[in-house]
């Protein structure tokens, strides 16, 4: 099944167009009215973020169309970059080179392969387990007991924010729902759609009506407003687009509900590991540099437990 | 071509962010100094300098590590243009035979278009502090008065690549290029070397 034949991809793909256009539009629009000077920073961010909706919907397109290893290719790509960031960031010394190499070109490529071919009973261990103890054995091996348990834990997160979690979006594509067969890629498209679509819904409520914050010294641009109206919207725009997805009216909001509130989770997670990292650092080393970690944070959060709920409720 | 193929691979590994903060990518002539932690340093400087740029410019580079095997060999003198300087020849006495040498080699190799990127601190180091300068930047800038020297901090490289390996981790980094400075009338070379010191070690923590 691909683009070309299934008609819920032609529409959810026609809608998301659809919206972005009209998105386009106002943004331009208020852009215009205001004067492009004297633009608020909000209306320029707005915009900025719909620009990469554009590109972003685009990638998604070309690897939908080409089938699921155009999906799988397209995460493990994400994965890659989003480790490069985090690695970055993180506290490692050159004693970790030989851990850090088997991580970037042994492991990432490996989960991504056992993902491609749905091995389940291996994809879902592979990095909690394996790896997991793997990469303790090696940097043990470097015999450098600096700072160990901080350099083998961020070595570990890494893989599993970037890596592990985020291969289950992919990981969709394999699943089998009760009376459905393999649900194809309607399924992580509702996932992308949902959790992109929470952020931005989030932003935007944020932005109009957000007094209270929720986690000031975490995240000082989440508010309670912001959270509560964003993730209502969501909720309801899952349950819009039920009819391309195996779930009900009400099940597909349930979905979209859980969706959002793991997806804000994994904002505020990803905002605290940057405030430690020291913001500073993050912002200019990344800056201009895409800051896929930044596009994904929610992501890596809302993957793994859509797949699991869904497999749990639905799987057959 | 192998050139343009070469800057590719090198930023596509470094995937540096380019700052710069005192000064403009010109055809001035110029002796870019940088601090040296990583077999990388100097493809990376290199490879973020505009195309153009990148023809004129020429690193200076050992002669026992660029002359071992045609590859090396052939890179240096057809890809790099390097100017190749007899390791022995940078050593802690600056008046020596070999030493002067090298420094003649560098004012002649600058022509009259040239610009040169030069590790002053000789040897890679671990990747904290810079070392002491080695004199030769000095006797460099004595020979050709008014002379830019760049500095240009390379950041994350020694944990992209650390000394000892042969794999890059692709982490991400940062190269950022200072204001220029030049050596001035009567002043003297310990004063001189240090000063060009700390403007490498100022842009650490500039914005």
């Amino acid at each position: 099944m691909n683009l070309l034949h299934d008609i819920a991809l032609q529409r959810l793909f026609g809608g998301l167009i659809v919206l972005l256009i009209v998105a386009t539009i106002v943004g331009r629009l208020i852009e215009r009215r205001t004067g492009a000077e004297r633009a608020s920073a909000t209306v320029q961010n707005l915009n900025a973020r719909i620009n990469a909706w554009w590109v972003m919907s685009v990638v998604f397109a070309i690897a939908v169309l080409v089938g699921p290893i155009g999906s799988v290719v397209l995460f493990a790509l994400l994965s890659f970059l989003a480790l490069r960031e985090f690695v970055t960031l993180v506290p490692t010394r050159p004693s970790d080179h030989r851990a850090l190499l088997w991580s970037f070109f042994l492991i990432t490529p490996l989960q991504y392969v056992l993902v491609a071919l749905h091995w389940y009973g291996l994809f879902t261990i592979l990095i909690p387990v394996y790896a997991f103890l793997f990469l303790a054995l090696r940097v043990a091996l470097s015999g450098d007991t600096t700072h160990f348990l901080e350099r083998v834990s961020a070595i570990q997160w890494a893989l599993m924010i970037c890596v592990y979690s985020l291969s289950y979006a992919p990981a969709l594509l394999g699943l089998s729902i009760r009376g459905h067969g393999t649900a194809g890629p309607t399924l992580l498209l509702f996932l992308v759609i949902v959790v992109q679509g929470s952020d931005v819904l989030q932003y935007i409520f944020g932005k109009l009506f957000g007094r209270r914050k929720i986690a000031p010294l975490v995240s000082p641009s989440k508010t309670v407003e912001g959270f509560l109206g964003g993730v209502a919207a969501a909720t309801l725009l899952g349950a819009l687009i039920w009819w391309a997805t195996p779930f009900s009216v009400w099940q597909a909001g349930l979905q979209a509900l859980i969706i959002a509130l793991t997806g804000f989770g994994g904002g505020l997670v990803m905002s605290a590991v940057k405030r430690d990292r020291g913001i500073k650092d993050f912002g200019t080393i990344i800056a201009g540099h895409g800051g896929i970690l930044d596009r994904v944070d929610s992501l890596t959060f809302a993957a793994p437990i859509f797949f699991h709920v869904t497999r749990f409720f639905f799987g057959g | 071509m192998i050139a343009g193929a070469l800057a590719a691979v090198a930023q596509l590994v470094a995937g540096s962010t380019v700052r710069w903060l005192g000064c403009a990518p010109t055809e001035d002539q110029r002796v870019y100094i940088a601090n040296h932690s990583s077999h990388l340093d100097f493809i990376v400087l290199w490879s973020y300098l505009p195309a153009r740029l990148r023809r004129l410019t020429r690193p200076v580079a050992a002669r026992d590590y660029w002359e071992r095997g045609a590859v090396r060999r052939y890179l240096a003198a057809k890809v790099f243009n390097a100017v190749l300087i007899d390791r022995a020849a940078a050593p802690s006495t600056p008046a020596g035979q070999l030493g002067l040498q090298a420094v003649d080699q560098m004012v002649q190799s600058l022509a009259d278009r040239h610009s040169l990127i030069l590790f002053p601190e000789g040897a890679r180091g671990p990747g904290e502090d810079l070392a002491p300068f080695r004199s030769g930047l000095y006797h460099l800038c004595a020979r050709r008065p008014g002379l830019e020297v760049v500095p240009v901090y390379l950041e994350n490289l020694n944990r992209i690549l650390p000394k000892g390996h042969l794999l890059p981790v692709p982490m991400l980094s940062r190269i950022t290029f200072g204001t220029p400075l030049r050596l001035q009338d009567a002043e003297a070379k310990d004063a001189f070397l240090e000063r060009a010191r700390q403007a490498i070690q100022a842009l650490k923590e500039a914005v």
